[in-house]
């Protein structure tokens, strides 16, 4: 089994965010990127099946400005075989880049498709059901728990209130979640032989994928008036009575 | 003639419940564009949930895509069915829960439009305010397309009156795609009130340290309360807390009337899942903590002495 993932490279998760200031955008001169939370963790399960001998290949696939590169040579640290960059605008939707990504699939030829379950910059959480709708194949999202059942795979997914077991076909797109694995650390000597890897290019130029939606402002929101400190338990619930009228 | 299609929800495990509330609020929602608003029920249903969906004020069909194969619906399944009924409608939405997340995007695709998550304000008829970077910032965003495909969040609007008399209808729904097989589901369920939907949350953290513990000291305060249980991600990391009560970015999102978190650091994921509550309280040892800034009233003092304090308080009122 071949699997392909896909890594977006965003703002990193510890960062205090702030719109840039045409307030069209987020401000993203001289912050710290990182790969995606939830892409590190499908990096993480396609190694974990490569490591147990039920995956041959893990490719990773990124794609966006000159930078995305750096997301791949995390990649490449943390143990992928091989590494695929696609030029591209900055502001793809998620229709674009799963349309982006069809490409690559084609050409790559995997029997499973790993994305995270949302990026944490758009929080749009589109992108691996907009691909697994373009190839017809069948999806998984928010995905905790892999088993590979010969041609199927056996998934625990995240639904609100529990869990949910389904069996799926390969091919199939899965979207990582959280609670899927605990990424590897990247030790620096990895890190240091990543740099000297070479990253593969596809050229997605001919592809149409124009971004569907605009974003016509970005701004912070209202903030919460200041609070008050209370000294005692008795004062709480005075206040919360007699002040805020919620008990 | 142009109309909204909403996806409907209830609990399915329950057979004598009803609509879920997010439904109701969705309704809501979905009068934005001063259109027809039908609402699509999945599954074979109980009579109590067609009911109900009849009733939901300001709606004018229920279509009722009644198969087996649906009463656990797949992305893959409700995906095709929506793509059957799309040419009657300019608007498909649904709650922003982990079926319309699913369901939509999929449809969307194979629509070839643009998707909303998670609409926080309908502005116009294609432009919406929604949050990024986990609520950290919001974004107005105009979608082109001529069907508009979104999810909203529900606790954003006021569950519609079910005073309403819909007409009732049967759609017939494609076969099951036969490679994706519902295996098995897991839920939590349980006496206290839904998490999302609960008037009352009182949230614990790592700091609980332990399953025991946290049940032992935040599950009187709750029932007192009538509130539901949350917790960060840190608590259900450790096992201290199951997933299904998460609050956050990556768990759900709550807007209650109070919201008590106890041990709580405040982390930008956290306070993404409930800064909209009306009041909050926070209790935590570190007078730096994060949340005391979304706090309404803080208390810096060992939860291990507020929280039965507390309760005992409440007891005697
Ligand atoms: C992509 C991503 C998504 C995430 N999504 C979520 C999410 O949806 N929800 C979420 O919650 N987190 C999420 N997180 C994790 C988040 O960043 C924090 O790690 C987490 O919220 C911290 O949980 P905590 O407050 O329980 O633990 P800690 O940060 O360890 O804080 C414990 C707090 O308890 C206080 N304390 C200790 N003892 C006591 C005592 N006896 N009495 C009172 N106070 C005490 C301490 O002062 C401290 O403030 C996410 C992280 C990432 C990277
Ligand atoms: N520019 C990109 N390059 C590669 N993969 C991406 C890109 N953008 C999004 N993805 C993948 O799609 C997932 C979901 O993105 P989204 O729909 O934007 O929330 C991410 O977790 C990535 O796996």
């Amino acid at each position: 089994m071949k699997i392909l993932v896909a890594l977006k490279r965003v703002i990193d998760y510890n960062v205090r965010v702030r719109p840039r200031a045409d307030g069209l955008a987020v401000e993203t001169a001289g912050v710290k990127m990182s790969v995606n939370p939830f892409d590190e963790n499908a990096i993480e399960e396609a190694l974990r099946l490569k490591e147990a001998g039920k995956a041959t290949e893990v490719v990773a696939v990124s794609l966006g400005n000159t930078g995305a590169q750096e997301g791949l040579r995390h990649a490449l640290a943390m143990g992928v075989d091989r590494v695929i960059y696609g030029e591209a605008a900055d502001d793809l939707d998620s229709l674009a880049v799963a349309k982006l990504l069809r490409e690559v699939v084609k050409a790559e030829q995997p029997q499973l498709v790993l994305l995270g379950k949302q990026a944490i910059d758009d929080d749009a959480g589109q992108a691996a059901q907009m691909l697994a709708a373009l190839l017809d194949w069948p999806q998984a999202v928010a995905v905790s728990h892999i088993t590979v059942e010969g041609n199927a795979l056996t998934v625990v997914r995240e639904i609100d209130g529990g869990t949910e077991t389904l069996s799926v076909d390969l091919p199939a797109v899965l979207s990582a979640d959280l609670r899927l694995n605990d990424p590897r650390f990247v030790k620096l000597p990895n890190l240091m032989m990543a740099k000297k890897k070479p990253i593969g290019t596809i050229d997605l130029a001919s592809v149409s994928a124009a971004p569907r939606l605009k974003t016509h402002k970005v701004a912070e929101p209202p903030a919460r008036a200041a609070g008050i400190k209370v000294s005692s338990v008795a004062e709480l619930v005075e206040k919360l009575k007699n002040e805020a009228g919620v008990l | 003639m142009s109309a909204v299609l909403l996806i409907a929800e209830f609990d399915t495990s329950d057979k004598n419940a009803g609509l879920k509330t997010s439904t109701r609020q969705s309704v809501r929602a979905a009068q934005s564009w001063n259109l027809p608003v039908d609402v699509l029920v999945l599954g074979t249903a109980t009579a109590a949930v067609l009911e109900q969906a009849q009733k939901l004020n300001g709606v004018r069909k229920v279509l009722h895509a009644n198969a087996e194969h649906l009463n656990h619906p797949r992305a893959e399944d409700v995906a095709k069915l929506l793509q059957q009924l799309a040419a009657d409608y300019s608007v498909v939405l649904g709650a922003h829960s982990s079926l319309a997340k699913n369901v939509l995007p999929r449809f969307a695709a194979l629509a070839d439009v643009g998707m909303i998550s998670e609409a926080l304000e309908i502005n116009a008829p294609n432009n919406y305010v929604r949050p990024i970077y986990a609520g950290n910032l919001l974004a107005t965003v105009e979608n082109a397309a001529g069907l508009q495909v979104l999810t909203v969040r529900a606790s954003r609007w006021k569950a519609v009156e079910l005073d309403g008399a819909a007409e009732l209808t049967t759609v017939a729904a494609p076969a099951a795609d036969s490679r994706v097989r519902f295996v098995s589901q897991a839920l939590a369920g349980g006496e206290r009130p839904e998490l999302s939907s609960a008037r009352v949350v009182v949230s614990g953290g790592r700091s609980l340290g332990s399953a025991e513990k946290f049940d032992a000291v935040l599950g009187p305060l709750a029932t007192q309360l009538g509130a539901a249980l949350g917790a960060t991600r840190a608590a259900v990391d450790a096992g201290y807390a199951p997933n299904d009560i998460q609050v956050g970015q990556t768990g759900t999102i709550v807007a209650p009337e109070l919201y008590l978190a106890f041990g709580v650091s405040g982390a930008i994921q956290h306070l993404a899942g409930m800064k909209d509550s009306r009041i909050v309280v926070a209790v935590n040892t570190d007078p730096d903590a994060q949340i005391f800034q979304v706090a309404d009233y803080g208390l810096v003092a060992d939860l291990f002495d507020v929280v039965p304090e507390l309760t005992a308080a409440l007891q005697k009122q």
